[in-house]
């Protein structure tokens, strides 16, 4: 389960050796560490003229305690108006300084010629960014503009992924399209892709629309934003589930952890650890969906946080596979989630304001060898997002997925050693991710600030090269 | 017991207004200092005390001091050997004024001669004392160098032992290991960066420019060149031990000299050089003040009259705010105080500490939003009039031996304010702990 090439590579013989061969460097990434600020380190703020969100970002920064630079310019001035008093950024003054993050607002731009401002902003300080730094780039969704702003702001994306690919040193690339009217939601977001908690997440693109969602502007603890919420997590004895498990409990939710009767003890564990409760059910019994309803209800009253987390492989080429493989694999995977989601949903069980997350997988986006039943199951997941939105819109919630890639858990130990090699360092971070990344992104979506943050689906993979 | 008493019951006292003291005027007559000298070289082997009483003697000379009481002298040295605990009263008592002459000793780094300065002047303004000298010196060539802290504490036990048994165990404890010393470095306690490291990230976070940097150090020379030239220290400097000008100045330093330095400070890419930085240098100064009664009365002439001042402090420990920057927030309080504004002023004197220094605090003033946020005005400071800026010369190229750079200024100041024959002018002056202390002196 653990990564030992990792930490050879990053242990005093490895950090000689593994360059002489030409032997992968991966670099260990910084996580989350509680208490912890939101960025620790300086963030260069930039705007390509006529953005729109230099208020947003610079209150999320203040916002944060971040330590702020900016150039001399209308950018700076507008940050005094949030108490602000960013460090004056030049490229000629810059001496030795590095950064934790780059963040560019590129709403402003609305013709390809204006795109120079990309590398305008971000050329020279391309070496200046730290281990594990973040760039961002904030844009307008484009299909919500036409002619040149609809051209150009699609063509960040190009921007971000290739950034993604070249920076190193774990350092992360994602975009951020922020739909108009949304500027007042960015917060939640902002913050997760700053912070350590993004540590797996890159070369990703994100939208937060202007939703039902939409978070009112109360007073959110970030250390405990999903303070009084309860969240229901399937298959949490272990893996992945017990990460998210752990993650949801650490911000604050009331968790009730899921799995199946021969995991029951592991479950109990899981959930004595974390002062939830515990369920023991099989997601693809007939009655699950009827049942879980019914408890949720009665013990807590109904559910705020709904992650299906559940899943299993049953790898085998199609050629080979029995009805029986592919079966089971699409139960657990895709009609379970279904079915409880729409259980939920029906006997209004979950509350306003919920949250539905879906686990797919970047097999779900990619297709993967061996694994035809599985990434059908997965790409249904995506496909539950999309059939769902609007009825959990409309009770104010949102639902989204998470798309893993290479997780070191016990599912992936058993992948055997060639294929997991290539698994791990195929990828911009050069590693498998943890449990606990895919678990801080679900965090993030079940946040009481994400509001906004509907219809995504943010692969946990490192920027693997595998799939899109 | 039962004591007796005229009154059956107390009466309250009338609650007594105190009696509302205006502060009395508190003229600059005028001051005297030695050239300074860049570290080991002409002074090498002078002490604080020696230069001190070089500077003390003179300024004695100049107002026929010799046998005269005065209220108080108070002079400081940063760096500072133990045993000079009491120095000023040493050299006050070695000099040819009066010895019933008190003194004191004060330090507060390179705020010390301005702090002396203000110290004396608040005494004569409370009518406390009528006359007095403010003083300042500093050595980076004789500097106190102490042993080791385990050293220290072995040789203490030494000396605590009572029979010579006792003393030789104690000695055996002393191990090779512990023999070492303790050279005072320009650090801060608190960051273990010197002041140039921490000027060095302030500069960045303003965004000052090598080539602003330069052009201030060339204005720096030029100007202390040029009232060389024109004998403007006749009579505020006495030459000492051979010297008779600052010899850290460059009166051919130009834009493209200081271009081909390299930086000294903030890496490789960093835009403090040696030249743009004050180096290390040795001096003393002083300054006579008096109560106009006390000038008119020993025929003392009044070059100009120290109005008020003003100390800050901030925080810099953790990144707040930056080491030398207490003098950007000193300054607008002195001016609210005294309804004034820049252009109320004929000359500023900022101490440059370093050519970075003085200009991250004079764009802070400028900046709209430093002004909104950390100072809580709307409309800015704003910027001061670069041609009445450091006129004879700054520290750049006079040099700063720490303590003895506030009474260079002040004496200048109250030099130049008394040639124009009107009009003020403000002092500021950046410290290590992040202090700030600045005042403001009006013509006569
Ligand atoms: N590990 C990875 O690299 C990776 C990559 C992509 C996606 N995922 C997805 O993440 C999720 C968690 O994966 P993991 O690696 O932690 O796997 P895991 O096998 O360690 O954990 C899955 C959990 O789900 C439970 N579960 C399975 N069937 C169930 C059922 N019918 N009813 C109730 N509980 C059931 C299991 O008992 C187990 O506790 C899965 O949906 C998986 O497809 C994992």
């Amino acid at each position: 389960m653990s990564d030992t090439y990792l930490k050879f590579a990053n242990s005093f013989v490895g950090k000689q050796l593994a360059p002489r061969l030409g032997l992968p460097q991966p670099p260990v990434l910084k996580r989350y560490v509680p208490g912890q600020k939101a960025v620790d380190g300086a963030v260069l703020v930039g705007q390509a003229e006529g953005g729109r969100l230099a208020t947003a970002i610079a209150g999320v920064l203040k916002s944060a305690d971040a330590d702020v630079w900016t150039a001399e310019g209308p950018l700076r001035d507008a940050a005094g108006a949030l108490d602000l008093t960013p460090k004056i950024y030049a490229p000629e003054t810059a001496g030795d300084q590095r950064f934790q993050a780059l963040v560019l607002d590129a709403t402003g731009i609305a013709h390809p010629d204006e795109l120079q401002a990309l590398h305008a902003f971000f050329q020279p300080v391309a070496r200046k960014l730290r281990p594990s730094g973040r760039l961002l780039v904030l844009g307008t969704p484009p299909e919500s503009l036409t002619a040149g702003g609809r051209v150009s702001q699609r063509a960040l994306e190009g921007f971000t992924r290739s950034a993604g690919k070249e920076l190193g040193k774990g350092a992360t690339s994602n975009l951020i399209y922020v739909a108009e009217g949304a500027e007042d939601q960015i917060e939640s977001t902002l913050r997760f892709f700053l912070s350590p908690k993004s540590a797996f997440v890159s070369g990703q693109v994100v939208r937060i629309g202007v939703g039902a969602g939409k978070t009112a502007k109360v007073e959110i603890d970030w250390e405990k934003p999903l303070a009084g919420k309860v969240a229901l997590v399937t298959g949490a004895s272990r893996g992945i589930g017990e990460a998210i498990a752990e993650t949801l409990a650490r911000d604050g939710a009331h968790v009730v952890g899921l799995d199946i009767e021969p995991l029951a003890a592991d479950l109990k564990t899981v959930t004595d650890r974390i002062g939830g409760s515990a369920i023991t059910l099989d997601v693809t019994a007939d009655d699950a969906p009827e049942q879980l309803a019914k408890q949720l209800k009665a013990d807590h009253g109904g559910v705020d946080i709904v992650v299906h987390n559940a899943g299993i492989t049953r790898d085998k080429r199609l050629a080979n596979m029995k009805p029986e493989t592919w079966d089971q694999v699409i139960a657990v995977n895709l009609i379970a989630p279904d079915k409880i989601t729409l259980a939920l949903l029906k006997g209004k069980v979950l509350n306003r304001g919920g949250r539905i997350v879906g686990v797919a997988s970047i097999a779900g986006i990619a297709g993967n060898n061996g694994q035809t039943n599985y990434a059908t199951s997965k790409a249904g997941v995506i496909g539950l997002v999309d059939a769902f939105s609007a009825d959990i819109a409309a009770a104010g919630g949102t639902i989204n997925a998470v798309a893993p890639g290479f997780i070191e858990t016990q599912m992936t130990a058993a992948i055997p050693l060639g294929i997991r090699e290539a698994g791990r360092r195929l990828s911009s971070l050069g590693q498998g991710g943890l449990p606990i990344d895919v678990a801080e992104t679900i965090a993030w979506y079940a946040s009481a600030g994400s509001g906004a943050v509907q219809g995504n689906v943010v692969r946990v993979c490192g920027q693997s090269l595998i799939g899109a | 017991m039962h004591l007796p008493s005229y009154r059956r019951y107390e009466i309250a006292p009338e609650p007594r207004m105190p009696e509302a003291k205006t502060a009395r005027r508190v003229a600059i007559v005028g001051g005297n200092r030695i050239p300074f000298a860049r570290s080991n070289g002409a002074y090498a082997t002078a002490s604080n005390s020696d230069m001190l009483a070089a500077a003390l003697d003179g300024l004695v000379e100049r107002f026929d001091l010799q046998g005269e009481k005065l209220g108080e002298v108070a002079a400081g040295a940063v760096l500072k050997h133990a045993r000079d605990f009491s120095m000023t009263r040493e050299v006050v008592l070695g000099s040819k004024l009066d010895r019933g002459t008190p003194a004191v000793d004060i330090t507060q780094a390179c705020g010390t001669g301005l702090q002396a300065t203000i110290y004396i002047a608040n005494k004569i303004a409370l009518g406390q004392i009528e006359s007095g000298i403010a003083g300042g010196v500093d050595t980076t060539s004789d500097a106190p160098i102490a042993i080791s802290e385990k050293l220290r504490k072995k040789l203490m036990l030494v000396n605590q032992a009572k029979t010579g048994a006792d003393r030789v165990k104690a000695l055996l404890k002393i191990r090779p290991g512990d023999i070492g010393l303790d050279v005072p470095a320009n650090r801060e306690a608190r960051t273990g960066l010197s002041m140039g490291e921490h000027q060095a990230i302030t500069g960045k976070e303003w965004g000052i420019t090598r080539e602003a940097q330069d052009e201030l150090t060339v204005a720096s020379h030029q100007h202390l060149a040029a009232a060389y030239e024109r004998g403007f220290f006749d009579d505020l400097i006495t030459p000492f031990q051979g010297l008779e000008r600052d010899n850290n100045l460059r009166p051919d330093s130009s834009l493209e000299k200081l271009a081909k330095l390299k930086p000294v400070f903030g890496g490789p890419d960093g835009t403090m050089t040696a030249a743009n930085s004050t180096p290390l240098s040795d001096g003393a100064s002083t300054v006579l003040l008096a109560s106009e009664e006390y000038a008119k009365e020993h025929g003392l002439p009044i070059l100009a009259y120290f109005v008020d001042a003003q100390t800050e402090g901030v925080s810099y420990v953790k990144g707040e705010e930056g080491l030398l920057m207490a003098p950007a927030y000193a300054v607008p309080k002195l001016l609210d105080r005294n309804g004034l504004t820049f252009a109320d002023f004929d000359f500023f004197e900022i101490h440059e500490a370093f050519a970075s220094q003085v200009l991250s605090t004079l764009k802070a003033w400028e900046d709209p939003t430093f002004n909104k946020v950390k100072l809580g005005r709307d409309t800015p400071l704003g910027a001061i009039d670069r041609s009445k800026l450091n006129v004879n010369g700054g520290s750049l190229a006079a040099a700063h031996p720490f303590a003895a750079t506030g009474g260079r200024i002040v004496a200048s100041l109250a030099k130049e304010l008394s040639e124009k024959g009107s009009g003020r002018g403000l002092i500021s002056i950046c410290a290590a702990g992040g202090i700030g202390v600045t005042a403001i002196v009006e013509a006569a």
